[in-house]
């Protein structure tokens, strides 16, 4: 496999969230506007490439029986980094996405690529396959974001389209079990065809 | 009074998975089948008791004196990962049947979200120690709830035609979300 269908790979063929259904609770969580669910992408993106970047590299140190807690060390170290530089650059956000950004830690996604992927391959592929995954989920938050803006509230990044309001279920909870289930049956009809 | 008020919303009003979307990993991948559903919340409610009393009582005698918080991610997930394990070991020494009846859902519990969360959300809220402990216990029954009534449903849908592209993870997500509708009626209780 050449490093470029590596890449590509996140987005469609092994989307974690819409085929691999990893990574639900900060998917129905934080997808409340586009904006929050593409904060929220780019944050696990960032951890995502950080913790397969350094566990490539440190594969070989690691003994065979403790890679998991390990594995969890490296990316619960990034995970803080993250935490950190949010509420310092981007407080807003960070107060938005509250609860959920110290949960990227027990994210399915980055400890399943970390033990499929890093630990297997080297510092490069490790990257372009971090960085692919990390672009494909923040990909499928910002379409399950959009979709919940547009009908909960009628509006895109805050940009308003409609004259008062959209229907106010799709920003609750109820919207986003249904807006996601409609989207994996249209993504599976559309792989499937 | 207190107490059943922390109950109430922790079951109801603010549910875990329905209203919180935390644990909802386990709650798409176990709620197949009622059993081990039951199993699952078994599980659950043991280890988030144990792990948001120990981490809480780390947070408040540890991480605080030593003005240490920032670690707290570190430490949290760590402490509740040795725990699970900790928890095999003693389960299968002292209670071989509970250890049976739990065995395979122990290990999956590392990974859900809800254990971490509740440990994050007690320290966030403030709480008492009391306070977390009633927490964790309701917020565990609240997550079991959840799991049980889709596992129901679903093991109904499974005798349903099911339109060919929503059958599995979409049907399941769409009767989450109707469920969620439900739980929405509770709001406003306390």
């Amino acid at each position: 496999m050449n490093q470029w269908q590596n890449f590509l790979k996140g987005f469609i063929k092994e989307n974690p969230i819409f085929v691999l259904v990893l990574g639900m609770c900060p998917t129905l969580g934080t997808t409340t506007s586009a904006m929050n669910g593409l904060g929220m992408g780019l944050a696990t993106a960032f951890v995502l490439v950080m913790s397969n970047v350094v566990i490539s590299l440190i594969k070989g140190l690691i003994p065979d029986k403790v890679r998991i807690p390990s594995f969890i060390v490296v990316i619960a170290s990034f995970v803080t980094v993250v935490d950190l530089l949010m509420a310092g650059y981007a407080p807003e956000l960070h107060e938005e996405l509250g609860l959920y950004i110290p949960l990227i830690v027990v994210n399915c996604i980055v400890l399943g690529r970390a033990e499929a992927f890093a630990s297997k391959n080297g510092v490069w592929s490790s990257f372009v396959d971090g960085l692919g995954m990390g672009l494909g989920f923040t990909f499928a938050l910002l379409i399950l974001g959009s979709v919940r803006e547009m009908l909960g509230s009628g509006s895109i990044f805050g940009l308003k389209f409609i004259h008062g309001d959209g229907m106010l279920v799709f920003v609750l909870a109820p919207g986003a079990f249904i807006a996601l289930g409609y989207i994996i049956a249209i993504v599976n009809k559309i792989r499937k065809a | 009074m207190e107490y059943f008020v922390i109950i109430i919303s922790a079951i109801f009003v603010s549910n875990i998975i329905l209203s919180q979307f935390l644990g909802i990993c386990p709650f798409l991948g176990v709620s197949t089948r009622i059993s081990t559903s039951v199993g699952m919340t078994g599980a659950v409610v043991f280890v988030m008791t144990i792990a948001t009393i120990t981490t809480y009582l780390l947070y408040y005698y540890v991480l605080e004196p030593l003005d240490l918080v920032f670690l707290k991610t570190i430490v949290f997930i760590l402490v509740i990962a040795a725990l699970v394990q900790m928890v095999e070991i003693i389960l299968k020494k002292s209670s071989p049947s509970l250890y049976q009846a739990l065995g395979i859902y122990l290990p999956l519990i590392t990974t859900n979200c809800a254990v971490l969360g509740v440990a994050l959300l007690v320290i966030q809220k403030n709480f008492q120690l009391m306070e977390s402990t009633v927490f964790a216990i309701a917020t565990g029954i609240g997550f079991g709830l959840a799991l049980v009534l889709l596992a129901s449903l679903r093991e109904q849908l499974d005798l349903v035609n099911v339109p060919k592209g929503m059958k599995g993870i979409p049907i399941a997500l769409v009767t989450a979300g109707i469920l969620s509708l439900a739980f929405m009626g509770f709001s406003g209780i306390v």
